[in-house]
C-alpha cells in the first residue's frame, strides 16, 4: 500500500480585505495527484511560493484540502477521528530549528511527542534513548537546545519525531536556515534513517544537491506537479528546471554545456566520478 | 586605502571564565571600490569582523583606521562611521518596522538629520538602485516575498549613502533564482556606483564569480586573502575548515588527476566548458 | 549588555537539597515565609536564621550566590528601613529639628530588614537548587487541586516552561535588532524619556512580529507532534517522592512546631 496518496488535491487561500469581503482567492495547491511508496526517499522541489510547503502540511493534516483528497497510510486526512493517528504516522520537521523545540533540555524535547501520545514513562525513556542514538545526539542529551548549532538542533527535532515511531517523516525545508556543514549533517541523518530504519522520507527543498540520492523527485510550480521522475531523469532537463527558477548541480550543468558544445555526453550526470568517467570514455573513443 | 585593520583582537565575555577569542590578530587593508567576499563557517568570526568595521563592536586590542582616521580616537564620531559603513544584517525582518516600504527606507537618512525633501529623494534613489518595483513602494514590508524584503532592507541602508556596503548572508533562505537576482543586483550596484562592497557568506560557490577578492576566516584568523582563483587552489585545506570550494574546482582537479590537461582555476561555467573542450581536442 | 540578565538562575550541584522533590522545596519556602511572620521576637529570628544557614550549607551553594539575590531588592530594603526608623513614634533617642529617631523605630526597622533578607535568601535558595523545569512541574503538581475550580494548571505550567525556553532566544534577538537599527543610525542611548521611548519603536515592532511568528510556528510544531492539552498525557519524568523527601517534610514540620512553640511561650 502507498504511504501517501493524493488525488486531485487542491488548496485555496482566501484573502479578505479589511471589511472581511473576499478580495482574492489564491490556489496554492492545484489538482495534485501523486503516490508515495512506503520506504522511499522522496524529494519535492520548487521555488519559494510554488506550493510545496502547503502540500507538505496536508500530509500531516495541518491543512485540510479545499477539493480532492489525500490519504496517509490509508487514512483520509478529512476524517477528524483519525487526526492524531495521521499526525503520529507522518511526523513533520520544520524550517526554523528554534521554533519547533519545546523542551529546555534536549532529552525532554525528544520526549515531548511520546508524552502527548500517552506512552508509558519507561517506554518514553527507551524511545528517547533510541532516537537520540539514531541521529547521533546522545552525548548532548542533557544540553540546553540554545547552545547547539543549527544542524544539531534540526537533528534533535528529527529525533523528536522519530520518538513518535512514524512510518513517514516530512521535512519542510529543514536546511534552508543552515550553513553548509549543518546541511550535510541533516541530509546524512535522514539518508541513514531511510536506509537503516526504512522510514519513508519526504524532503521539501530548493537545494538541488540534496536530492541526488532520492528515489523519486517531484517538481512543483504554481501549485502543480510539473515534473517527476528519478533525479537523473529530472536533472537531464536543465533548461526546463532553470525556467522554473531552479538550479541543477554544477556537475550536471557542465555536462549539459559540453553537450551543447557538441561533445556527446550522456544526459543527467549527477556526480563527479560519473562525470570524469564519462569524459574519459569519450576521450578513449576518439 | 579606505579601511586599515591593524592587529585587531576581540575577546568575547572577557574575564567571565567563558572567554572566546573571536578575532585573532586580524590585519587587513580595504581599498575604495573593491568587491570583497568574506567567507567562513558559522562561528569563524566573520560577523564579529564586520561589526568592528562600523563600530558596533569595539576591538579588545589593535586599531582600525577609516579614511586615515583612528576610529578609537577621542574626537572620532562613531555615528558618522555608521553612516559611511553601511551594514545590512542577515534577516531583513530584524530591521523592517514601518507600515510601508518607502517610510521604512526613510528611517536611515532621517536619523542623519537631513531635511524631508532630501530624505525622500534618497529613499527613492535607494529603492531604484536595488531594483525594487515601484508598485510595491507603499506596501507593507511584512507582506513582501523574501527577495523583495531583502531589497527593501538593502535600500534602507543604501539610503544613508554609505561609502562601504557590507551584506551579511544576503541570499540566506532565497531560492536559486532569487539568490542570483540579488547577487546580480549587488554586482550592478557596485559597477555603476563604484561603492565598496563586502559580501559575507559561508558559500564560496555563490560569491566566487562576483568578487575580485576573497578573505577566508577560520577561528578568528585570516587564512587566505587573495583572488578567488588563487584561494581555490587550496581547496583541500578549505575543506578542512568546513568550507567547500565550488564544485567546478573539484571536477577540474579530478580531470587533471586523471591526465586531462585542463585549466583548474576556471570559476565560471563558460570558462570550465571551454577548457574541458580544449583539453579533449577536436570537438 | 542584555546578555547579563539571568533568569531562572540555577546553581548546578549534586547536594541533598538539589535532589529533593520540587514540591518539597516549594512547601519549604511557603512554610519558611509563614514562620518569619510569626512574631517579632529575637528567638524567632535566631531559629529562622540558623535553619536557613543549615539549609544553605547543605545545598553547597556559595553564600555569595544567595546574597546576589539581595541586590535586586536593595533599594526596597533601604527604603523600608529608613521609613521605619524615621516615622515610628515612641521613645525618642535622637532628635535633630523635626527628624527624630525612636527606640521602637530602630527595633521595627531591624526586624523588617532581617525578615526581608531571610525571605529573599530563602526563596533564592529554592530557585538556585531547582531547575526551572522541575519548578514548573512541581507547581503543576502542587497546584493540581486548582483544576477543580477550572484553573488550567497544566496550560499555565506549559506556558511557563515555553517562556523559559524562549526568553534567551528573544534576548538574543533584541540584541540583533538593536544592532541592525543602530547600523541605520538609530540612537537608543541619548535624549529624554520621550525621545527614548520613541526610539524603542524600531526595536519593538520587529521584536513583536518575530515573537508572534515564533509563537505561530511553535503552535504548529506542537500540533504536529500531537499535543492536545494535559488530557491523556504521560510524563517522561514524573515526580515521585523518595525517602529523603519524607525526611525533609518531617524536618519542615518539626521546624514549624518549634517556631510555634517559641511564639506561644515567649511572644
Amino acid at each position: 500500500m502507498n504511504i501517501v496518496q493524493a488525488k486531485d488535491l487542491t488548496f485555496e487561500y482566501i484573502i479578505r480585505d479589511d471589511e472581511d469581503n473576499i478580495e482574492n482567492v489564491k490556489t496554492a495547491v492545484d489538482h495534485v495527484s501523486l503516490d508515495i511508496e512506503q520506504g522511499q526517499f522522496i524529494a519535492i522541489l520548487g521555488h519559494n511560493g510554488s506550493g510545496k510547503s502547503t502540500f507538505a502540511k496536508h500530509i500531516n493534516a495541518l491543512l485540510s484540502p479545499t477539493e480532492g483528497s489525500i490519504w496517509v497510510d490509508g487514512m483520509d486526512t478529512k476524517d477528524a477521528d483519525k487526526l492524531w493517528d495521521i499526525r503520529q504516522t507522518a511526523g513533520m520537521v520544520f524550517q526554523n530549528p528554534d521554533n519547533q523545540i519545546i523542551g529546555t533540555i534536549v532529552e525532554e524535547d525528544v520526549g515531548f511527542g511520546p508524552e502527548n501520545l500517552g506512552v508509558p514513562t519507561q517506554e518514553i525513556w527507551e524511545r528517547v534513548d533510541a532516537s537520540l542514538e539514531a541521529v547521533g545526539m546522545t552525548e548532548y542529551r542533557r544540553h540546553s537546545p540554545n547552545k547547539l548549532s543549527g544542524g544539531q538542533k534540526q537533528r534533535v527535532a528529527i529525533a523528536g519525531i522519530l520518538a513518535m515511531k512514524p512510518k513517514c517523516i516530512v521535512l519542510d525545508e529543514p536546511t534552508a536556515m543552515l550553513d553548509p556543514n549543518g546541511r550535510k549533517e541533516v541530509i546524512a541523518t535522514i539518508t541513514k534513517l531511510n536506509r537503516e530504519e526504512h522510514v519513508t522520507v519526504i524532503l521539501i527543498t530548493h537545494y538541488m544537491d540534496e536530492v541526488i540520492g532520492a528515489d523519486k523527485v517531484f517538481v512543483m510550480d504554481e501549485g502543480k506537479v510539473v515534473m517527476s521522475g528519478t533525479p537523473r531523469e529530472v536533472f537531464s532537463k536543465v533548461e526546463q528546471l532553470k525556467a522554473l527558477r531552479l538550479d541543477v548541480p554544477h556537475t550536471t550543468e557542465l555536462a549539459f554545456e559540453l553537450e551543447k558544445a557538441g561533445i556527446p555526453m550522456k544526459r543527467g550526470i549527477l556526480t563527479i566520478p560519473e562525470f570524469t568517467q564519462e569524459l574519459m570514455r569519450i576521450r578513449g573513443n576518439k | 586605502m579606505l579601511i586599515i585593520l591593524d592587529k585587531v583582537n576581540y575577546v568575547y565575555s572577557e574575564g567571565s571564565g567563558f572567554e572566546k577569542k573571536a578575532l585573532d590578530d586580524v590585519s587587513l587593508t580595504i581599498d575604495k571600490g573593491e568587491f570583497i567576499g568574506l567567507i567562513g563557517h558559522t562561528g569563524s568570526g566573520k560577523s564579529t569582523l564586520t561589526q568592528h568595521l562600523n563600530g558596533l563592536l569595539r576591538a579588545t586590542s589593535g586599531s582600525i583606521y577609516y579614511d586615515g582616521q583612528d576610529i578609537y580616537d577621542k574626537g572620532f564620531v562613531m555615528k558618522n562611521l555608521r553612516s559611511k559603513v553601511g551594514l545590512v544584517f542577515q534577516y531583513p525582518e530584524h530591521q523592517l518596522f514601518e507600515s510601508d516600504v518607502f517610510t521604512d527606507v526613510c528611517f536611515g537618512p532621517k536619523n542623519l538629520g537631513l531635511d524631508k525633501k532630501e530624505v525622500e529623494l534618497r529613499a527613492f534613489q535607494a529603492l531604484e538602485m536595488v531594483g525594487f518595483p515601484k508598485e510595491l513602494f507603499y506596501n507593507s514590508p511584512f507582506e513582501l516575498s523574501g527577495g523583495q524584503k531583502r531589497r527593501a532592507a538593502i535600500a534602507g541602508v543604501l539610503a544613508m549613502k554609505p561609502e562601504v556596503l557590507i551584506l551579511d548572508e544576503p541570499t540566506a533562505g532565497l531560492d536559486p533564482k532569487g539568490r542570483d537576482e540579488i547577487l546580480d543586483q549587488i554586482k550592478k550596484l557596485h559597477d555603476e556606483t563604484n561603492i565598496t562592497v563586502i559580501l559575507v557568506s559561508h558559500s564560496m560557490e555563490d560569491v566566487a564569480k562576483y568578487v575580485g577578492r576573497l578573505i577566508v576566516l577560520d577561528h578568528g584568523k585570516v587564512m587566505y586573502d587573495d583572488t578567488p582563483k588563487k584561494v581555490f587552489r587550496n581547496y583541500k585545506e578549505l575543506e578542512g575548515m568546513g568550507l567547500a570550494a565550488p564544485q567546478l574546482t573539484y571536477i577540474l582537479n579530478d580531470l587533471k588527476e586523471k591526465g586531462l590537461d585542463v585549466y583548474t582555476d576556471a570559476i565560471t561555467m563558460e570558462e570550465a566548458a571551454v577548457t574541458v573542450k580544449k583539453a579533449l581536442g577536436g570537438y | 549588555m542584555l546578555r547579563d540578565i539571568t533568569i531562572g538562575q540555577y546553581y548546578p550541584s549534586n547536594s541533598a537539597i538539589h535532589k529533593l522533590d520540587p514540591r518539597v522545596k516549594l512547601f519549604w519556602t511557603l512554610i519558611y515565609i509563614i514562620s518569619l511572620f510569626l512574631g517579632q521576637h529575637i528567638l524567632i529570628y535566631a531559629i529562622a536564621g540558623l535553619f536557613l544557614f543549615a539549609c544553605i550549607r547543605m545545598s553547597k551553594v556559595p553564600v555569595k550566590f544567595i546574597l546576589r539575590g539581595l541586590k535586586a531588592v536593595f533599594m526596597l530594603l533601604l527604603f523600608s528601613v529608613i521609613f521605619n526608623i524615621f516615622l515610628t513614634d515612641g521613645e525618642v533617642i535622637f532628635q535633630v529639628w523635626k527628624i527624630k529617631i525612636t527606640k521602637e523605630g530602630i527595633y521595627i526597622a531591624t526586624a523588617m530588614a532581617v525578615r526581608l533578607v531571610f525571605l529573599i535568601m530563602g526563596s533564592s535558595l529554592m530557585t538556585l537548587t531547582t531547575t526551572p523545569n522541575d519548578l514548573t512541574d512541581g507547581l503543576e503538581k502542587s497546584l493540581g487541586f486548582l483544576k477543580v475550580i477550572r484553573i488550567p494548571v497544566h496550560e499555565i505550567s506549559m506556558m511557563m516552561s515555553i517562556a523559559l525556553r524562549f526568553i534567551p532566544i528573544l534576548i538574543d534577538e533584541t540584541d540583533k535588532i538593536m544592532k541592525a537599527q543602530q547600523a541605520r543610525g538609530a540612537d537608543f542611548e541619548t535624549g529624554g524619556i520621550v525621545k527614548k521611548a520613541k526610539a524603542m519603536v524600531p526595536l519593538l515592532v520587529p521584536l513583536f512580529i518575530s515573537a508572534i511568528r515564533r509563537a505561530y510556528d511553535l503552535a504548529t510544531a506542537m500540533e504536529a507532534k500531537c499535543y492536545r492539552g494535559g488530557e491523556g498525557r504521560t510524563k517522561m519524568k514524573p515526580l515521585k517522592y523518595r525517602k529523603a523527601d519524607a525526611v525533609a517534610y518531617a524536618v519542615i514540620f518539626a521546624y514549624l512546631g518549634v517556631m510555634i512553640a517559641v511564639k506561644i511561650c515567649f511572644v
